[in-house]
């Protein structure tokens, strides 16, 4: 019995693997963060090593070129992923994590508590982004981590605004008040009738939020205020190499190429996710 | 018969590829004459409705066919001649004039606009009077200024109607033009189309789900089933002796006040239209149904003068006796499970505090169903919210087994919150579409009852079975489910806390009367095997007069009649009671209305 459900479940969880477009997502995203994760290990020269001349185009030896210090190219290519990854995902989930709760109660909670939640947020809003994280930077230095967080919290006004127009919406229908009708405390309506019907919302809204993390990653990264050269970094080989486009268009294009396929693929993914939500597979499986 | 003002050829109409909406639909309108269309949800009656001004919504589109108003071809035109023919030769009537009049054009710019657009500008301030008045609606300067939203929903079902007559078309289309309105409402302005019909002989195609209204309006009806015209006759044909089987189901299982009677569902549920068989669309839910009936799609056959079947076994078909409904007895003497004393209950709004019932105090016996009726803003709904503890109420008690509840759900005990379950009106929003059936059903199961996750999986198993679902059931979604399936999931949810009383907040007003009945009759055997209470609210009197014993009338917020069922539809005492039960459609009695303005 159990074993069948548990494998029905499975079953359920997967079903949205079905479509051709996920599938591309699917296998783009594993080649994305294999290049990540374990191309570091298969790059031919070290990342921070000047073989050859700045701004050569790809030849046998130095496949994508060189960059504008003569650094392989393709070597950095291979290294860089992991920390853009890394910090733009940390921070994305950090502000779910945070902003998530805050737009569900305060959606769900009206009266004061949205009132005092919601003006904390316009208090976030206020402030310029980039100028904000100049200021955290300045204060707690070139440390990566205060910046992954302050990056968190440049999110977590407009998640705690889209999730709470979602929950206000939600809130009025008839299986919330049912429950309300049960007597279920708060945190167990949030959770069980208001949280499953945000994952479209958060799914559509997760994918370009992660672009703009990596995006804000790269700003600060671009300042000097993050991950610093010459670590290799995707985001940062875009800013360092600009002035070289015109020569050895690789040195930019590669990197920019692997954060489009990363952001790409997950919003397939994403978009897949968020549709195939609400559908037992029995059904799927009769439309075929 | 003079030359017919509309007809209809082979109309077909559908989406890309194999999906046909609406198929073989052929008919003929005199002037003068009303024909109802009657179908339940997905039946095409709408689309048909809409292709006889040559419009199909966006993702149809009209395959085949001929659509003739008095001698011009509808069909085959470019939008800018079937511009120019609409509201001249055809206009239409839209289920709901609050979305159809444009909020920010006055009153009398609407029909202004409708006399430009066809250059008919003469002498138009008479003339936008004259349809004013025509409409009975004032046509002052100040009523000419107002906007839509500062009319009344009859009113503004007035104004569309003025609309539609302004160029005098020979033909008005009228889709479902007074659902959503009250019942008083509806009947005034059903006075008001047969009026303006007799006076300007004008033909009329009225769409509609409800029967009794059709019966009441129309000379002749046509039955649609799965895209198809399944039945057409003269009204008085159709109603009494009807020879489609679908046709039949359809009368025996609309609730009736005047003769409150056993109500008979159709089993099963429409087919869509990706899945609708070679045969006969209705063989499935058919008891007559005959290995024949499978093989090809009967034709439309002439039976009798004017009355068309289409149906092989239409010789076999009779219309299932009708039983006056049987009373379910409470026994004598039995406590009253909940009592309501002296309640009271406010609405605050921008505007300040609106009292929304006052003074409500009643009782509901073990095992009894109390109904409490009224229009839309006489409380009713709120007295249910103020009973399952959704709305805090300003003053008064409620009792349950003789305790006082709090206001709040959350301050009730678990013994309480059990006790006492609600259905809603919307089986479309009750059930969260990220949850299965299972879980929705096993939920209050385990939380008001504290039942383990495998006791609660049995119990869902248990609820199915008692609501008539299959077991498989339990792992769909809502979103996979019909109306009346969804319906029937609610009340198990409801069920799985083994309460004792049910408040069913007009539970049935979203399905169709083939499925209405179906959920009745469930909720009257659930009543009978679990002794469970019902508080049933609804604005509809044969609803009521099939299922509740006592019924409450409220007005404004006010109970102004209480009593036995029986005694208060049939000799009510309060005028406006009277004036509910009088407006009430009724099919055993479709002719009061129809008489009274035509003589």
């Amino acid at each position: 019995m159990s074993a069948i459900s548990v494998g029905r479940t499975l079953e359920r969880r997967l079903a949205f693997t079905r479509s051709w477009l996920v599938r591309i997502g699917l296998v783009v995203l594993a080649f994305v963060l294999g290049v990540a994760f374990i191309g570091p290990y298969f790059a031919p020269y070290s990342p921070s090593v000047i073989p050859g001349i700045p701004f050569s185009p790809p030849s046998g030896t130095y496949w994508l070129g060189n960059d504008y210090l003569g650094e392989d190219v393709f070597s950095r290519v291979l290294s860089g992923g992991r920390t853009v990854i890394l910090y733009g995902a940390l921070a994305t989930l950090l502000a779910y994590l945070v902003g998530g709760p805050i737009g569900l109660l305060a959606g769900y909670a009206r009266s004061r508590v949205d009132g005092v939640l919601m003006r904390a947020m316009d208090v976030l809003l206020a402030f310029p982004p980039i100028l904000f994280l100049l200021v955290v930077a300045t204060g707690a230095g070139a440390n990566i981590y205060a910046l992954v967080i302050a990056i968190a919290i440049i999110h977590i006004p407009s998640i705690a605004r889209i999730l709470r127009a979602a929950t206000m919406e939600i809130s009025v229908r008839g299986y919330v008040e049912a429950a309300a009708a049960r007597g279920d405390r708060t945190h167990v309506i949030l959770r069980r009738e208001i949280l499953p019907n945000m994952w479209g919302p958060i799914v559509a809204d997760g994918g370009p939020r992660f672009t703009v993390s990596i995006l804000l990653v790269a700003a600060v990264n671009f300042l000097g205020l993050g991950v610093a050269p010459p670590t290799a970094d995707w985001a940062l080989m875009i800013s360092e190499n600009r002035a070289g486009i015109t020569i050895n268009a690789w040195s930019v294009v590669a990197p920019a190429l692997m954060i489009a396929l990363l952001t790409v693929s997950i919003n397939l993914i994403a978009d897949a996710i968020a549709s195939g939500l609400g559908k037992s597979v029995d059904v799927e499986a009769l439309r075929r | 018969m003079s030359e017919p003002v509309l007809t209809v050829t082979e109309l077909r109409v559908g989406a890309g590829g194999r999906a046909v909406v609406v198929e073989d639909v052929s008919f003929e309108l005199a002037a003068g004459e009303a024909l109802g269309i009657v179908g339940e949800s997905g039946s095409g009656k709408t689309t048909v409705a809409q292709a006889l001004l040559g419009y199909a919504r966006t993702g149809l589109r009209i395959i085949s066919g001929s659509v003739r108003v008095a001698g011009e071809e509808i069909l085959d035109r470019s939008e800018r001649e079937l511009r120019s023919r609409r509201g001249r030769l055809v206009s239409y009537v839209p289920q709901d004039p609050g979305t159809a009049l444009n909020p920010s054009i006055r009153v009398g710019n609407h029909v202004r606009e409708v006399l430009k657009a066809h250059s008919l500008d003469r002498q138009t301030d008479g003339r936008v009077r004259a349809v004013l008045e025509r409409v009975e609606l004032p046509s002052d300067a100040s009523f000419q200024r107002r906007f839509p939203h500062q009319l009344s929903g009859g009113q503004q079902q007035r104004l569309a109607i003025a609309l539609a007559l302004v160029c005098d078309p020979p033909l008005v289309v009228l889709d479902e033009p007074t659902t959503g309105l009250d019942v008083v409402t509806q009947s005034r302005i059903l006075d008001e189309i047969s009026r303006l019909q007799r006076e300007s002989s004008v033909a009329l195609v009225y769409v509609s789900h409800d029967l009794a209204v059709v019966s009441s309006i129309a000379d002749r009806v046509a039955v649609m089933y799965a895209g198809r015209i399944v039945e057409e006759g003269p009204t008085k044909t159709i109603v009494t002796a009807p020879r489609h089987p679908y046709s039949a189901g359809l009368i025996v299982s609309v609730p009736d006040h005047v003769e409150p009677r056993q109500l008979i569902g159709i089993p099963g549920v429409a087919v869509g239209v990706a899945d609708r068989p070679a045969g006969c669309a209705f063989a499935a839910r058919c008891d007559l149904c005959i290995p024949a009936c499978e093989d090809a799609m009967p034709k439309l056959a002439r039976v009798g003068e004017h009355h068309f079947v289409r149906c092989i076994r239409w010789q076999s078909t009779q219309l299932p006796e009708v039983e006056p409904r049987r009373d379910e007895a409470t026994a004598p003497g039995s406590e009253a499970l909940l009592s309501v004393e002296a309640l009271q209950a406010v609405h605050h709004t921008r505007h300040g505090t609106v009292v929304a019932a006052e003074g409500i105090s009643f009782a509901v016996d073990a095992g009894a169903c109390v109904a409490l009726v009224g229009e839309s803003g006489s409380g009713k709904t709120t007295i249910a919210r103020c009973i399952v503890g959704l709305h805090p109420p300003s003053d008064g008690r409620i009792l349950v087994d003789g305790r006082r509840l709090a206001p709040l759900a959350r301050q009730r005990s678990r013994e309480e919150r059990r006790t006492v379950q609600i259905v809603f009106q919307n089986p479309y929003d009750s059930l969260n579409p990220r949850r299965t059936v299972e879980d929705a059903i096993s939920w209050p199961a385990r939380s008001l009852r504290g039942l383990g996750a495998r006791e609660a999986r049995t119990e869902v198993a248990t609820m199915l079975e008692r609501v008539r679902l299959p077991a498989g059931t339990a792992r769909r979604y809502p979103g996979e489910l019909s109306g009346g399936e969804r319906q029937r999931v609610a009340i198990a949810r409801a069920l799985a806390a083994r309460p004792k009383l049910l408040v069913c907040d007009e539970v049935t007003s979203a399905l169709d009367v083939s499925i209405q009945a179906a959920v009745l009759d469930l909720l009257a055997e659930l009543r009978r095997d679990l002794r469970l209470s019902l508080l049933f609210i609804s604005h509809d009197l044969g609803v009521v007069a099939s299922v509740a014993d006592r019924v409450l009338v409220l007005e404004l917020g006010l109970i102004c009649e209480e009593g036995a069922v029986r005694s208060v539809l049939s000799s009510p005492q309060s005028a406006y009671t009277a004036r509910l039960v009088e407006a009430a459609p009724s099919i055993s009695a479709p002719q009061l209305l129809h008489d009274a303005t035509r003589v």
